[in-house]
């Protein structure tokens, strides 16, 4: 897995790195258990401030994302559903809103975007059907 | 919480022309600090008093906990600085260079590591240092400057002229630094996206005064831009804390603001824009926004006292 910083972004870099973090495990590039890179590392990787590193790593425990296993370093937890269901899906809605809004100033139609999202779906690693998995497609 | 640089209302008067005015600037032991402004701002002068090359009009300096004043020699041995332009003996060589800076730093001097950084930047020991290039240069002032593995290093706009391969082993050998527990930077730069990289904290000088010192993503985030659509020319915005700049672009209302949250929203709403959006800034245009805008009514700010790093965090939503 590669990480990178974009110095034109308007994102703050912890964030940045959070990001990737969270795409890599949707994608399956990185599976429960992997071992990210540590915070010296990954400072020296990236060219960042190691404290910038240390806060991505530390609000993506709190999210549960991955575990710090003290003097071992930093895991890629078991997946859980750490928010209560009506909060994963307001997170969700707000995140499909995002995506149509840009997608109706794109020009794309309803049809078109419905297509792009199933053949996208393929690329990602799903977790077990949870409640409201159906509605997918 | 100590502080490796602590000045007190620190100022200078060039004649009748205040350069820095009444700047308390506290940076906290093992912080990296970005020291940002425009050209004329008032930042090499500051770093000139911190080192007691310039004398203040009135305000004091302690470093590492001590009076500037009664520094003594080990406090002094402890402290490096590269000024800007990485001036070097153009006649000595690399390695005479070296045995040069290294009688300032008695017993503290880490050759081992100087001759490693030096082999990192393929810099031979025999080169005569004017016929180095720029990025050599440099890299040998930076090289120097770390040897003794000093606890406060300041540097005045350290990457200036390095090509971007420089800049970036540059960074790399401040974050080597940083990693070592405890040290602390001061640099200055110009270079926004390598400040965001390195810097814990920012400090934006503005005309002489310190008008943000905060952590870093603190002001990314506070810095954002708010643009209003009308149907005719806009009307004229009215007074708003928080606003650092409003200009009219046709039919379109933009506006920059530090920390746009109900009191701003409410403002803008009742203009009765046709539409409104809100867009967070790159570090760069966040810098550019802010001290581009009229100096007098520039809305302060900090993200609290150093203490409590996590007040960004709270403010975070804005």
């Amino acid at each position: 897995m590669r990480y990178e910083i974009d110095g034109a972004s308007r994102l703050p870099i912890y964030q940045q790195l959070m990001r990737q973090v969270r795409e890599g495990i949707a994608r399956g590039g990185l599976k429960p258990g992997d071992q990210l890179p540590s915070v010296r590392q990954m400072s020296r990787d990236l060219v960042v401030n190691p404290n910038t590193v240390a806060r991505a790593y530390a609000e993506l425990e709190r999210e549960g994302l991955v575990t710090n296993r003290p003097g071992r370093g930093v895991f890629v937890a078991e997946p859980r559903g750490v928010l209560a269901d009506d909060a994963r899906r307001g997170r969700l809605i707000e995140a499909v809103d995002r995506l149509l809004t840009e997608a109706v100033h794109l020009g794309f139609s309803e049809e078109e975007v419905a297509r792009l999202v199933a053949a996208r779906s393929g690329r990602f690693r799903w977790n077990g059907a949870k409640s409201g998995g159906g509605e997918q497609g | 919480m100590t502080y490796a640089i602590e000045t007190d209302r620190l100022t200078k008067d060039y004649g009748p022309r205040r350069v820095v005015d009444g700047l308390s600037l506290r940076v906290p032991t093992g912080c990296v600090y970005g020291f940002l402004g425009r050209n004329g701002a008032g930042k090499s002068t500051t770093i000139k008093m911190l080192l007691g090359m310039v004398r203040p009009s009135f305000g004091r300096v302690r470093l590492l906990g001590h009076d500037l004043d009664a520094l003594p020699p080990p406090a002094r041995g402890r402290i490096a600085y590269l000024a800007e332009g990485q001036p070097l003996y153009g006649w000595m060589t690399v390695a005479e260079a070296s045995r040069f800076a290294r009688a300032f730093h008695p017993g503290r001097w880490d050759g081992p590591r100087l001759d490693q950084i030096l082999d990192h930047f393929e810099l031979p020991a025999r080169a005569k240092v004017r016929r180095l290039s720029n990025g050599q240069r440099a890299s040998l002032a930076l090289a120097l400057a770390i040897a003794p593995d000093p606890d406060l290093l300041i540097l005045d706009d350290p990457t200036l002229g390095l090509d971007t391969v420089a800049r970036h082993d540059f960074l790399l050998s401040m974050i080597h630094l940083v990693q070592r527990e405890g040290r602390t930077i001061l640099f200055s730069s110009h270079i926004l996206a390598d400040v965001e990289r390195v810097a814990d904290r920012v400090g934006v000088l503005v005309g002489g005064t310190l008008r943000v010192d905060c952590p870093t993503d603190r002001f990314k985030q506070a810095v954002g831009k708010v643009v209003l659509e009308f149907a005719g020319p806009p009307p004229a915005f009215p007074p708003c804390p928080g606003l650092v700049q409003a200009w009219e672009v046709g039919r379109r209302l933009e506006l920059v603001f530090v920390d746009f949250g109900d009191e701003q929203r409410r403002a803008v709403e009742s203009l009765a824009p046709l539409s409104w959006d809100f867009a967070a800034l790159s570090l760069e245009d966040a810098f550019v926004a802010y001290t581009r805008g009229p100096r007098r009514s520039l809305p302060a700010f900090d993200g609290g006292p150093p203490e409590a790093p996590e007040s960004d965090a709270d403010r975070g939503g804005a």
